[in-house]
């Protein structure tokens, strides 16, 4: 497939929050302040970049040999824990600033099925290497688009006065379920 | 009793507590799909919070949250390999939704909030009542998806190779009724979900809103 259009689906059309779901949690629960939400953003795309071309190798030149290829999903979980723990510890010694700022938001990526779904979703796919890293990076980066518009929305929703049963996740979700229909309109990009 | 109970109700994971979202909103399309994957993530959670409260008092606090995510990962490839021979239909209809089980914040969550502290019976029952929760949203989501998107209820179908026994029925009389096919797709699911939050939220706090 060519790699414009790959990228192109992977930000826009098949936005990997709005049509698969993944990285819902942070998604609905960090997302409500514009700032922590790029930021959130950024930390899961350079998590999703490194961890996607470790896993990748792993997978084909460790994994697939030695036949365990069953062992994905365990071995893929550590590569990521251990690429949050690890980026973590750099950005702490070498950037206290950006560590402040992005500190918090860190230990989550472990859990965050974006993460994971991403890596998954290369193999699964078949991807070559060069496919695999446009992909990656367009759906971290479409994650983090997503994110940042949803939490404007949030910031105003805030604001206005909803329905107390509809209060909070409800209204987030319904303004999810719009956002999707208008990402789906994308097609044809 | 009671803590079942409240894993159904007051600390119901995916109405309550937001957690478990993504297999949620991804699987729900066919009532099959839900209880399938209720069941599993059933298992995993009463399975992993028995282990880890037993073990929980050997693991240093720094290594917790890696440990356990072994520990679930490790019962979930079991999940996948069982499933993967006696049903394969359901294994490709979960597709990656299957290992992000791994993720899905309820396990790791009952696991530090509840496993790590609790003894071994009480977090095995906590397991139990979350369990049955997050399958009986998944079935709710799942109804009203199915019924009003596509006009169908599906209890058996891509089961029917490992039990031999098909039912799928169609709900309203087909001249009538229009599906709305939208609720099948992505956007239908978050908006079902979000709805359904709503009542839920409704009747649960019952007349206590004036507190607010």
């Amino acid at each position: 497939m060519n790699l414009i259009s790959l990228f192109m689906m992977s930000f826009l059309t098949e936005n990997i929050v709005l049509t698969k779901f993944l990285g819902i949690c942070p998604f609905v629960g960090t997302s409500s302040k514009e700032k922590s939400a790029v930021g959130m953003g950024l930390a899961v795309t350079l998590v999703v970049t490194i961890s996607a071309i470790l896993t990748y190798l792993l997978y084909y030149y460790i994994l697939v040999p030695t036949h365990t290829e069953y062992l994905k999903t365990l071995s893929f979980v550590l590569v990521v824990a251990c690429m949050v723990q690890m980026m973590e510890m750099l950005i702490k010694k070498n950037n206290p600033k950006l560590y402040k700022n992005l500190g918090i938001y860190l230990p989550l990526i472990t859990t965050n099925c974006a993460v994971l779904g991403i890596l998954l979703l290369n193999i699964s796919n078949g991807y070559s290497f060069l496919e695999m890293l446009v992909y990656s990076i367009g759906s971290s980066l479409g994650f983090t688009l997503v994110i940042y518009i949803f939490s404007t929305i949030r910031e105003n929703l805030a604001r206005r006065n909803i329905p107390y049963c509809f209060k909070g996740y409800p209204i987030a979700l319904i303004t999810a379920s719009i956002m999707a229909l208008l990402f789906a309109r994308y097609v044809g990009i | 009793m009671k803590t079942i109970q409240n894993g159904i109700i007051n600390e119901n994971p995916v109405f309550v507590l937001l957690l478990g979202l993504c297999s949620t909103l991804a699987i729900t399309t066919r009532f099959e799909n839900a209880y399938v994957m209720g069941i599993c993530v059933t298992v995993v959670l009463i399975v992993s919070n028995f282990i880890i409260s037993c073990i929980h008092k050997l693991i240093p606090t720094s290594v917790k949250t890696p440990v356990y995510i072994i520990i679930i990962a490790t019962l979930v490839t079991i999940l996948e390999l069982l499933l993967q021979y006696y049903a394969k239909d359901i294994y490709d209809v979960f597709g990656i939704y299957l290992p992000l089980i791994v993720v899905n914040c309820i396990i790791l969550g009952r696991a530090l909030a509840v496993a790590s502290k609790q003894n071994i019976w009480k977090s095995t029952l906590d397991g139990i009542g979350i369990g049955i929760g997050y399958t009986l949203a998944l079935m709710a989501v799942a109804t009203v998806r199915e019924v009003l998107g596509n006009n169908t209820i599906t209890f058996m179908d891509s089961l029917s190779t490992l039990t031999g026994y098909r039912s799928m029925y169609r709900v309203f009389p087909e001249n009538n009724f229009i599906p709305m096919q939208f609720l099948v797709s992505p956007a239908g699911a978050f908006l079902v979900v979000g709805i359904l939050m709503a009542i839920f939220n409704a009747i649960r706090r019952g007349g206590k809103h004036e507190s607010n």
